[in-house]
């Protein structure tokens, strides 16, 4: 579903320049889940960025669905994937009700005015019709992340980006959001990347996971490796060790 | 010297009330803290935050702070006025808060905001309270302290800002550190060396620590004993996890997810069945 062949991601000019993600390869097949692990400023982020079409600065090969994408995306192209951000409150329009920010997408892409969309929208992620005439400031973090996962899903992508999904949130309602995550990907045959620093939250989703380091992939491991503890990458324990604090 | 059992901080029937409001956000919540580190769990608008807070009477005119006992150090702090207050905090209580990003001043660089914490609390001179602060910043293990105290807030990472944090609140060795929050900012690698750095500074001046956080496997990593708080009240104290027997308190440790015991679905909070719990006396 996803095909990422030597990609690599510089900002800035001259003795600025900085290389933030040095030439990276990965798959995704359809229906798995991939992890990116990794701590600030590693360029998980800007992996991902780049797969959503937002970043527009690098260099190498990226397939949607068995298709080149350029770094100017046509419409079709930005439709396949969708992602969701870290934060809850900054990410929806604080002025607009909850309706207009569902249908935005739909309105952006001239694919209808998109109101008749609204409530299946909120319904499917498991929040009342009634919620549409509200404004965001009166949802709580994990109702706001909600919203943001029913908006991602308006153009019915097959790729999910989902950047830090439950990091502003609690461990309560972080555990309804994965799972809301989990059934959804079952029910559409969705196809995530999932980027975090939380090694629990990445091992408890994934099917594969790749851990990153200064912009490079240092180790790969898979939900066997973490059950029984084999983790023999220096850094990748590290970080294993860590999330047990 | 104070004997470790001293009681530093001593909490009785703690109830706070927000404006006209009739609902109480913070109710009898009781505690008596030691030179010992003591842990605040709950979700967002249990009430954890607001506890430690209204130790600090640091909540909003609109409050109404009600207790039966709140003394530190054997003075009643409700009794105090704001002037007083101002006398404590900082000095003999210490706040930390979630995130370095809007805890530091945004247009004062590094060094002179610590220094700025060694001069009004220890009434150092100006070259005095630069000696101190940068001695300070090098026991936070800051790399390079000459540098870093020419930078500004936005120049530093998480986990440098909330080291910074740390140094500007324990330079004046205050008897009772609140942290609420304190790693949440961060990224889970560097949560570990926070937690190890405050414990050791908390240790060595001999002062009592409440950290407050929604993780509860984080707090039980660190505390000696936990306060499990649940819609404004102290629902259950432990020392160990395993010793849990309130369904919320179970049910929070259920929704963590494990690597070591990966699970299809993660466990959700059964609000019914707490409310049911709660409601038997």
């Amino acid at each position: 579903m996803i095909e990422v062949e030597n990609l690599e991601v510089a900002f800035g000019k001259g003795d600025d320049r900085k290389q933030v993600v040095k030439s990276v390869s990965f798959k995704v097949a359809k229906g798995e889940t991939l992890g990116i692990v990794g701590e600030s400023g590693c360029g998980k982020s800007t992996v991902l960025r780049s797969l959503a079409g937002l970043d527009r600065h690098w260099t190498g090969r990226i397939a949607l669905a068995g298709q080149d994408v350029a770094k100017e995306r046509t419409k079709e192209q930005f439709e396949l994937a969708q992602m969701v951000f870290q934060d809850p409150y900054g990410s929806i329009h604080p002025r607009h009700r909850i309706e207009r920010v569902l249908a935005e997408p739909l309105r952006a892409m001239k694919r209808g005015e998109g109101w008749d969309r609204v409530v299946p929208a909120l319904e499917r992620v498991g929040l009342p019709a009634a919620f549409a005439e509200r404004f965001p400031h009166e949802l709580s973090g994990g109702q706001r992340q909600r919203v943001a996962i029913a908006r991602a899903l308006m153009l019915a992508p097959q790729i999910l980006l989902l950047d830090e999904p439950t990091s502003a949130l609690d461990v309560s309602v972080q555990a309804e959001v994965l799972n809301l995550l989990s059934d959804l990907r079952e029910e559409r045959q969705l196809t995530y990347v999932l980027v975090s620093h939380d090694l629990s939250v990445i091992a408890h989703m994934c099917d594969r996971v790749l851990v990153m380091k200064e912009g490079m992939f240092v180790d790969e491991l898979t939900p066997d490796a973490f059950r029984g503890g084999e983790i023999t990458q220096p850094y990748s324990k590290t970080l294993f060790e860590a999330s047990f604090l | 010297m104070s004997a470790p059992d001293q009681t530093i901080l001593s909490v009785s029937k703690l109830s706070v009330r927000f404006a006209q409001s009739q609902v109480l956000a913070v109710r009898d919540v009781s505690f008596e803290l030691g030179a010992e580190r003591l842990g605040i769990v709950g979700e967002s608008g249990s009430g954890k935050s607001t506890v430690g807070r209204a130790i600090m009477r640091l909540l909003p005119n609109s409050a109404r702070v009600e207790a039966e006992r709140l003394d530190f150090e054997g003075t009643p702090l409700l009794g105090l006025n704001e002037a007083h207050m101002r006398k404590l905090r900082g000095h003999k209580m210490a706040l930390i808060m979630q995130d370095p990003r809007y805890s530091l001043n945004p247009v004062l660089s590094v060094g002179k905001q610590v220094a700025e914490a060694a001069r009004l609390h220890l009434g150092l001179g100006k070259r005095e309270a630069y000696a101190t602060a940068s001695a300070m910043l090098e026991r936070v293990r800051i790399a390079d302290v000459e540098r870093t105290m020419r930078l500004y807030p936005h120049q530093i990472s998480g986990g440098m800002g909330q080291r910074v944090m740390i140094a500007m609140m324990l330079l004046a060795k205050p008897a009772v550190v609140i942290a609420d929050e304190p790693t949440s900012a961060l990224d889970v690698s560097v949560r570990g060396d926070v937690l190890k750095l405050l414990d050791e500074l908390v240790t060595e001046n001999n002062s009592g620590l409440v950290l407050i956080s929604h993780d509860i496997r984080m707090v039980a990593a660190f505390c000696q004993r936990i306060l499990v708080m649940y819609k404004g009240h102290v629902v259950e104290s432990l020392t160990r996890l395993e010793d849990a027997s309130h369904p919320y308190t179970k049910g929070l440790i259920a929704a963590m997810p494990d690597p070591r015991h990966p699970v299809k679905r993660l466990q959700v909070l059964d609000r019914k069945a707490i409310d049911a719990a709660e409601a038997r006396p």
